[in-house]
């Protein structure tokens, strides 16, 4: 059990900065996903939490301790790693036996306790084998049990699913999030997998080229993207963008359309609109020029420009829809689902 | 290949019987030598078919005072030979795999400059430096003992710059959850380190064993006692000892002795060796 406090992390390699003040604090037994595109830095952060990088500046404590100087062995952390890192030549017993048996812990001890966590993850029957006679979703189990039975305050998740297939991917994500709620353990886990990280975790921490972008809940990252960025990474297909002009409260798009907001800034901003919140609408002003249908059974995706301009759009309607290719389709966008984001900064406008 | 034509097989068989037998047409004929008495090995033509006497040959060389001057008895000198050939195959494992382990895992001043240093001298052959290494010795009153035969030949760049490629294949997620499951580098290195390259420190073992068996002129430069010879320099001996004629089914027999450990090492070892110079799955 316990509590993680980033303080101002800054890591550099030589003259480059890769992260940039990272700061959070990660409450006692919170499941945090760090999410963004690769080499924005989420795999370094985390690395720096299990003590594998050094921090260049900034403070982690764990529970109060400050760990920055502190081996990875005694931050009282548990760490899974993407390619599982099981020893080839150890039964998966002896794999899962192998940090209890450093601490000195008791033969019979440890003997209970990875029998015991072989039951929770199932892989009783592969106690005695070699990791190289196991599936990859059965090393992704022994790799949890490795990490589970140490019974640390932290797991420490490194894109663990990203070598499975997409099916048994699903399946694991769902029962790692059981696992974590069940022994309650405060958890951080990196992914690029915006899909992943919506369903996992308490509280995301969306990170871009070493900056913060957003850290909050995964229903307000979507309903209230901080930045340009982060409203198009989270969600799919991606929220659309289109450059506007705004004055008392109106919206006029590139086309010369306008749209009401209750926003009071005035001058050029980026409109977003996610595809899925467009309702078709005869007497919509928002006009779609349609290009390409993508039929996905539960919903159809209508790709299109915006008519008058060369912007792509992209919408997402219920159900199996049709339309030919080169139809005007109208529609119109609810106001509580306009993002307005600053055209230099990126920073959202609307309250 | 899939062809399967009958005149190929009968070629290609062909091929391989000629290939074989002149391999092993020296072997016959030493074995055959170490059968016979003295007296038929100095008639001519030399037999070719094994005569009834090697077993009182294999006596005689092995414990026998059978041998002109007064050299040591053969076994004696089989015992130098294997310790030698041990003393330089597992000093020069232990070695090359601390120097190999603190090479790549390890952050230090001139870390590069040390590597090349030890890459460097690959191309110093013993012969090359034969000279000052005996002076050294020499001076260290190592001459005529186990420990000058073996120490000039125990550092080694190729064993050092092989375990270094060993150990880079390992991926480092392995020393990263080793480090979170609290091993320090020592640990890491007989727990993790060691039973990983296990394959390579056999194929190494095998090399380097026949390397050592056959030091010829190192052993011949430090060791005037004849206790000490050791059994590749005294077949060479042997054939130059005093005016008298050559005793070539003692000398046969001896050289016989000779061939016998590298084989039983390679023979014994062989799956590992092939294992260690091929897998690469780690």
């Amino acid at each position: 059990m316990a509590e993680i406090k980033l303080e101002n992390l800054t890591k550099s390699y030589g003259s480059t900065e890769v992260l940039h003040h990272v700061a959070g604090d990660i409450d006692d037994g919170e499941f945090i996903v760090i999410v963004g595109p690769s080499g924005c830095g989420k795999s370094t952060l985390l690395r720096m939490v299990a003590g594998l990088e050094v921090v260049s500046s900034g403070q982690i404590s764990i529970n109060g301790n400050v760990v920055n100087d502190l081996e990875p062995a005694d931050r009282d952390i548990a760490m899974v790693f993407q390619n599982y890192a099981l020893y080839p030549h150890m039964t998966v017993r002896d794999n899962m036996a192998y940090g209890l048996k450093i601490r000195k812990i008791p033969k019979d001890e440890i003997t209970r306790r990875v029998d015991e966590v072989a039951d929770i993850l199932e892989i009783r029957e592969y106690l005695d084998r070699k990791p190289r006679q196991l599936s990859g979703g059965q090393r992704q189990r022994v790799a949890m049990g490795r990490a589970i039975i140490r019974e640390p305050s932290v797991f420490l998740f490194d894109e663990p699913l990203s070598n499975l297939d997409a099916k048994l991917r699903v399946q694991m994500r769902l029962e790692i999030r059981k696992l974590q709620k069940r022994l309650g353990v405060t958890s951080i886990y990196v992914t690029h997998d915006q899909v992943e990280a919506m369903t996992l975790g308490d509280r995301l921490m969306v990170l871009n080229g070493g900056y913060v972008e957003q850290f909050d809940t995964p229903i307000e990252l979507y309903e209230r993207p901080a930045s340009l960025f982060v409203a198009g990474f989270i969600g799919s297909p991606s929220m659309n963008f289109i450059p506007a002009d705004i004055a008392s409260g109106v919206v006029t798009l590139a086309n010369g359309a306008n749209l009401a907001t209750g926003s009071k800034t005035s001058g050029k901003v980026t409109l977003g609109i996610r595809p899925e919140h467009m309702v078709p609408d005869k007497s919509g002003v928002i006009k779609i020029e349609v290009d390409m249908l993508e039929q996905l059974g539960a919903n159809t995706l209508v790709h299109g420009i915006l008519q008058g301009t060369d912007i792509s759009f992209v919408i997402s309607l219920d159900g199996i829809q049709t339309a030919k290719i080169g139809e005007i389709l109208s529609f119109h966008a609810p106001e509580s689902s306009l993002h307005l984001f600053n055209v230099e900064t990126g920073v959202r406008l609307n309250g | 290949m899939v062809e399967n034509r009958p005149i190929m097989t009968v070629i290609t068989h062909l091929v391989l019987i000629l290939g074989v037998a002149m391999i092993a047409l020296p072997i016959w004929i030493t074995l055959v030598a170490a059968s016979h008495d003295e007296i038929r090995m100095l008639q001519a033509p030399i037999p070719l078919l094994p005569g009834t006497h090697f077993i009182d040959n294999l006596k005689q060389t092995l414990f026998g005072a059978g041998l002109s001057g007064d050299q040591a008895p053969v076994w004696r000198m089989l015992f130098n030979s294997l310790a030698m050939a041990m003393m330089i195959s597992f000093g020069k494992i232990a070695i090359s795999l601390i120097s190999a382990f603190a090479i790549v895992y390890f952050k230090f001043p001139f870390r590069m400059g040390f590597f090349w240093m030890i890459f460097i001298t690959l191309m110093l052959p013993v012969e090359v430096r034969i000279l000052p290494t005996f002076e050294v010795v020499a001076n260290l009153g190592l001459l005529n003992s186990y420990w000058g035969l073996s120490i000039p030949l125990i550092a080694s760049a190729t064993a050092t710059f092989m375990f270094r490629q060993v150990f880079l294949t390992i991926p480092d997620e392995m020393l990263e959850s080793a480090r979170i499951d609290g091993a320090g580098p020592m640990r890491f290195f007989w727990d993790i380190l060691l039973p990983l390259s296990r394959t390579n420190i056999a194929a190494l073992f095998v090399i380097l064993f026949i390397y050592g068996w056959n030091q010829y002129l190192w052993p011949l430069l430090i060791t005037t006692d004849t206790d000490m010879t050791t059994i590749v320099m005294s077949i060479k001996q042997m054939l130059e000892s005093a005016e008298q004629s050559p005793q070539w089914n003692i000398i046969m027999m001896t050289a016989f002795l000779a061939m016998l450990p590298p084989i039983l090492v390679v023979v014994g070892m062989q799956k590992l060796f092939v294992q260690g110079l091929t897998e690469t799955d780690k």
